[in-house]
């Protein structure tokens, strides 16, 4: 369990971390999300005693981080996957992180083993891809075999069998009891790990939510629909009590089944040239939730071109 | 948390990187090699000195000779052990590791230092034996009065600025700037400093000018320097702790 109670940490004038309060719960993988620049690292950093907050606690078990005894046997964390002497091996980079708090040297052994670098155990670590580097990080987060792990953009930079690979390990961790706290700034990935959500931007805690729940009230669901005969759909539509927003070319039914609605088409003879259910993606609504907040927009300065219809201006020349 | 789990932490660091090797052995070979070529051309010369600067030649500091040249390598040791942690972001990772950053720092200059003795007393003995085997007639002998300290004050010396510059590299944290700052400064700063007849007063307190007086046998002529060999050494070593001070008031200050 970890406590987050008015945290804050200010940079001179700027504000990275804004008066956070809230809990990461055992037995669950906790999402942290956030753009690029919200303070999640800093929030992170925070939690593990490397940046003083300005303001308020963290608490690791009801301990602040430096009170705790052999701190990896507590909480095990991957903050920066470089975040290592690469001149030295990946097997004495674990022992020298295992010695210092009083972990057998068998469990070296082990952990590489568990994230997969025993063949190159002896290799010095600058030699290492991003994705071993990021193995080797996670093998020295699990070291001390903590009830805590928390995990900064584990992803990131990684091919596909690597994230299928960090996926799985995070929901096995919370699936053994553990707390896992895992932050990223990608909903998608959010969406197939985390069970909780706590979602930060420019600093402030925007929600604090179970992912169904989040799931549950920003995803919309709707059938899309096209027709030439688009007033004798309406009209179907509407004598059939169903509501229908007009978006573009195309009609919008919140809600609705398409097996329905191609039916009653279908009973009066009604064409369709589309007929598709759709799905408000979750990362839509996270970009609308942290829309105020993104610190770093992009501007597109020159407006998108508009296809022009197929035909247009044959005569033209 | 148990010392010693950090101290044992620290030795596996420190022994399984490269520069660790390469930066001691250049501190070995540089003295000890430097100090035979200079010794026998001290040799070849003695017959052309005046007779002043006969009656101060010192067998013992001129095997020392090297330790010019020989101690910039122990600064990069020095330098390298501490700002490594910065430079690779290693720090993250120890601090996590061990929180409490006075234990962190101090164990690490620990290991370093007992490291850096060790090479240090077994540089200034060999640098001895293999200088005064060059001085032929005019050698000194390690039985003679102060020499024993002398060549045991070699080996400090080398540790203490080895030491000196783990306490400015923790307060750097960059090993370029470290090193931009140490090497010019006790190659050439403070040579000069110690040589011009203005600032010779203030040159002669600067960390190697008084830890290498412990290294004389036979004073200069017209020597008035205020402090003798264990006196310059104090001051040396008074440097050493207002670095190692400084260094660890900003580690527990700074964010990580």
């Amino acid at each position: 369990m970890i406590e987050l109670e008015g945290l804050t940490k200010r940079y001179g004038e700027k504000v990275a971390v804004d008066n956070l309060t809230f809990t990461v719960r055992p037995g669950i993988v906790t999402g942290f999300l956030g753009p690029n620049g919200a303070g999640k690292s800093t929030t992170m950093r925070m939690m593990l005693g490397l940046d003083r907050p300005t303001a308020g606690d963290v608490r690791i078990d009801g301990k602040h981080y430096d009170r705790l005894k052999d701190p990896l046997t507590y909480i095990g964390a991957l903050l920066d996957a470089k975040a290592m002497h690469g001149g030295r091996s990946a097997y004495n980079h674990l022992l020298c992180l295992a010695q210092s708090n009083g972990i057998p040297k068998s469990r070296v052994a082990e952990v590489l083993d568990t994230v997969g670098l025993t063949a190159v155990a002896k290799k010095k670590a600058k030699g290492f891809s991003l994705g071993m580097g990021q193995r080797l990080g996670i093998a020295g987060a699990l070291l001390g075999d903590p009830r805590i792990l928390m995990f900064d953009e584990p992803v990131n930079g990684l091919d596909p069998e690597g994230i299928h690979w960090i996926r799985n390990l995070m929901k096995s961790l919370a699936g053994q009891g553990r707390t896992v706290f895992v932050s990223s700034h990608l909903m998608s990935e959010m969406a197939l790990t985390a069970d909780h959500l706590v979602v930060i931007g420019q600093g402030r805690l925007l929600a604090d939510t179970s992912m169904a729940d989040f799931i549950e009230r920003n995803s919309r669901s709707y059938v899309r629909v096209r027709t030439p005969q688009r007033e004798r759909l309406l009209d179907v539509l509407h004598q059939a009590g169903v509501t229908v927003v007009e978006s573009g070319g195309a009609l919008e039914v919140d809600g609705g089944k398409a097996e329905y609605i191609g039916e009653l088409a279908a009973q009066h003879q009604i064409v369709l040239h589309e007929l598709s259910p759709q799905q408000a993606s979750l990362e839509e609504a996270f970009m609308q939730l942290t829309a105020e907040s993104v610190e770093y927009h992009a501007h597109t300065d020159t407006p998108v071109e508009q296809p022009r219809p197929w035909g247009e201006g044959w005569n033209r020349s | 948390m148990a010392a010693i789990q950090v101290v044992r932490s620290e030795w596996t660091k420190i022994r399984s990187v490269a520069s660790t090797v390469w930066t001691l052995s250049l501190a070995v070979v540089v003295t000890v090699a430097l100090g035979m070529l200079i010794s026998a051309l001290s040799k070849n010369e003695f017959d052309n000195m005046s007779a002043k600067d006969r009656l101060s030649f010192d067998p013992t500091f001129i095997s020392f000779a090297g330790m010019t040249l020989g101690q910039l390598a122990m600064i990069v040791f020095g330098v390298l052990v501490v700002s490594n942690e910065y430079s690779t972001g290693m720090i993250r990772t120890s601090l996590a590791a061990v929180p409490q950053r006075g234990a962190f720092l101090f164990s690490k200059i620990a290991v370093a230092t007992g490291l850096a003795l060790a090479v240090g007393m077994v540089t200034s003995f060999v640098a001895f034996f293999l200088g005064q085997a060059m001085l032929g007639p005019h050698r000194t002998s390690i039985g003679d009065p102060h020499v024993l300290r002398a060549v045991i004050g070699g080996g400090i010396y080398m540790t203490l600025i080895a030491v000196f510059s783990m306490g400015v590299a923790a307060m750097l944290r960059s090993p370029m700037l470290s090193l931009g700052i140490l090497m010019p400064f006790f190659f050439l700063i403070s040579n000069i400093l110690g040589n011009v007849s203005a600032t010779k007063k203030v040159g002669r307190y600067l960390p190697d000018q008084a830890g290498s007086k412990i290294m004389q046998v036979v004073p200069r002529i017209d020597d008035d320097t205020p402090y003798g060999p264990w006196g310059g050494l104090g001051i040396m070593a008074l440097w050493v702790v207002a670095a190692l001070a400084g260094g660890y008031v900003l580690l527990k200050r700074r964010d990580a």
